[in-house]
């Protein structure tokens, strides 16, 4: 909100300049927005800069603790051993097919997370009494881990493909579902007026204006979705799965081939930093008219 | 009345009642209630082509009046009837402007304009040729792609114009929409409004504060009671059109200003008097 009291703060301003001549206003709204682009620009280069030293220097003590003996190399393999281990299991095809199964199983689960959460938090925003009937009971199962679930998912669907994809839907849906509520409420009742006015349907009302007006919101409960859908897949692949990155971590610790352990962890993690990129673009993207300035990428 | 086939809008007795939610109150002439009447028998009838500003203290129910005759309201009394069929929901011959332009920010110039057709089933190619055209009307060729917020207020409002006429509508109903403009762009946008208006021949209904605007652009001016609102005094406007910026300096317009003032006075000073709300109220 705040964020929109800036930009109509803004576009009060430029009023002060439409009267001497309103091409003088023009030529300055995208001189102002430029500017804001840059000054974005400039603070994400220097997280990215200022941060680089100290992350070289956790890997470089990384590489040399182990071999100087301040870590049991058998426990902290070197970050060079780490590295030849990644790339065997790279060249041998093993990695690969583990990552493409664990994205898959988060995929599907996050997919049918969007096709339940969408449609039933457009109700659950728009009709009051909805929300009020089925609030206590989203709240319920919210606050229920996932985790804990696993092995009812697996008495009910088995220990196949079918109870992966179960806990990354169920990790998924209630951020989609939670913002997608919350971004219907928060739809300017006078863009509702406005479009009653020109005689818009209930179903062109959801579909054109309660819908891409709550993008912005759903958006970022997607990506607060994808993560924990991620996070799901590892957690249960770890518990209970023969294939996936999840099980390759927790098989390589059980067989003390901690290389290969290591490997994987870094996987995950180079995974989750470029999913979270794409998900910032993405966001830049279906949010372009906000003419946003946002850096964050937490 | 005498003449009921050259009226457009006939509005009969209307009164409006809003009954607020439990737990909420409003203080009315010192005593609480949860219930505030903002139009009390309203009679005003309107001509095909006629521009009618409505002018009249806070709290008068000018806006609530434009939203019962737009069908966005319903009144709790009496009836409006736009060419002889009583409204109930919004007109597909009825435009409406807002003072907040409440255009859609995720949509260009060009695609907020082709709303107002789109949810009328028009075909893709004739909306945009419509909205092309009418953005030329407004000075706004070339800034089809602009998103609102790449655009200044008095442009945002001219595309919510815009957007209002793309219908073809028979009705203007403009809620104070250029009361959040600077005074420089606000006496441009009316010099355009008169224009365009003058090409179109609409039944224009304005909702004003100020008393400069209600006289430079009516052929009516409606001044409203305070609360609870009524018609007070209609005063007709006998100023030549094409009307341009200087006819404000003239003598018969400063004449009218003194007498629209004049009527409005009283109700001003009553409505300063009125309920107050409780902090309850607030939202």
């Amino acid at each position: 909100m705040a964020y929109l009291t800036e930009k109509f703060g803004s576009a009060g301003a430029l009023h002060l300049f439409a009267g001497a001549g309103e091409t003088v206003a023009v030529a300055r709204v995208p001189a102002i927005k430029a500017s804001a682009k840059n000054r974005s620009k400039k603070a994400s280069h220097g997280t990215f800069l200022y941060g680089l030293p100290l992350l070289g220097l956790f890997f470089l003590l990384w590489e040399i603790a182990p071999q100087l003996g301040w870590l049991n190399r058998i426990f902290f393999p070197p970050l060079s051993e780490v590295l030849v281990a990644w790339w065997a299991l790279l060249a041998s095809g093993v990695l690969i097919e583990h990552i493409g199964i664990s994205l898959q199983r988060a995929a599907i689960g996050f997919a049918l997370g969007v096709v339940v959460a969408i449609p039933l938090g457009l109700l659950m925003g728009r009709y009051w009494l909805f929300e009020k009937v089925s609030d206590l009971l989203v709240q319920t199962l919210r606050n229920t881990s996932q985790f804990a679930l696993l092995p009812v998912f697996i008495l009910l669907l088995g220990i196949g493909e079918e109870s992966k994809v179960a806990i990354t839907f169920y990790s998924s849906v209630f951020f989609l579902l939670v913002n997608t509520i919350s971004g219907v409420k928060s739809v300017d009742p006078l863009l509702i007026k406005a479009a009653r006015s020109m005689g818009t349907s209930d179903f062109d009302l959801f579909r054109k204006v309660i819908l891409p007006a709550s993008i912005p919101s759903i958006v970022a409960g997607a990506r607060l979705a994808v993560k924990s859908s991620l996070f799901a897949v590892i957690g249960a692949e770890m518990l209970a799965a023969k294939s996936g990155l999840g099980f390759l971590i927790q098989n390589s610790q059980l067989m003390m081939e901690t290389a290969d352990m290591y490997a994987g962890i870094l996987t995950l993690t180079v995974i989750g930093l470029t999913v979270n990129y794409l998900l910032v673009w993405f966001k830049r993207w279906a949010t372009a008219w906000k003419g946003q300035s946002e850096t964050s990428l937490i | 009345m005498d003449r009921p086939n050259m009226d457009r809008i006939v509005v009969s007795d209307i009164s409006k009642t809003f009954q607020l939610k439990p737990g909420q109150f409003v203080t009315v002439d010192g005593e609480a209630t949860d219930r505030v009447t903002v139009l009390d028998g309203v009679d005003l009838s309107i001509r095909k082509g006629e521009f009618i500003t409505l002018v009249g203290p806070s709290g008068s129910g000018k806006s609530v009046l434009l939203d019962i005759i737009g069908g966005l309201t319903q009144a709790t009394g009496g009836n409006v009837q736009l060419d002889g069929r009583r409204i109930t929901r919004p007109d597909p011959k009825t435009g409406y402007v807002f003072q907040q332009y409440a255009l859609f920010p995720w949509r260009t110039a060009l695609a907020n304009i082709e709303y107002a057709l789109e949810v009328r089933g028009v075909a893709k190619a004739e909306r945009t040729a419509t909205a092309r055209h009418l953005l030329a009307l407004f000075g706004l060729a070339g800034f089809e792609d602009r998103f609102p917020n790449q655009l200044s207020g008095g442009m945002q409002q001219r595309v919510a114009i815009a957007r209002a006429l793309a219908s073809n509508p028979e009705v203007l109903l403009m809620d104070e929409p250029f009361a959040a403009l600077d005074q420089q762009t606000r006496e441009l946008l009316q010099g355009e409004l008169l224009r365009i208006w003058g090409k179109i021949n609409t039944t224009v209904i304005f909702v004003t504060h100020s008393i400069d605007e209600a006289i430079f652009l009516a052929d009516r001016v409606v001044v409203m009671t305070a609360r609870p609102g009524a018609v007070k005094e209609i005063i007709d406007i006998d100023l030549p059109r094409p009307r341009d910026g200087d006819i404000r300096a003239s003598a018969e317009f400063n004449a009218y200003r003194a007498r629209v003032w004049d009527v409005l006075r009283d109700e001003v000073n009553k409505a300063q008097k009125d309920w107050t709300l409780s902090p309850a109220f607030s939202h």
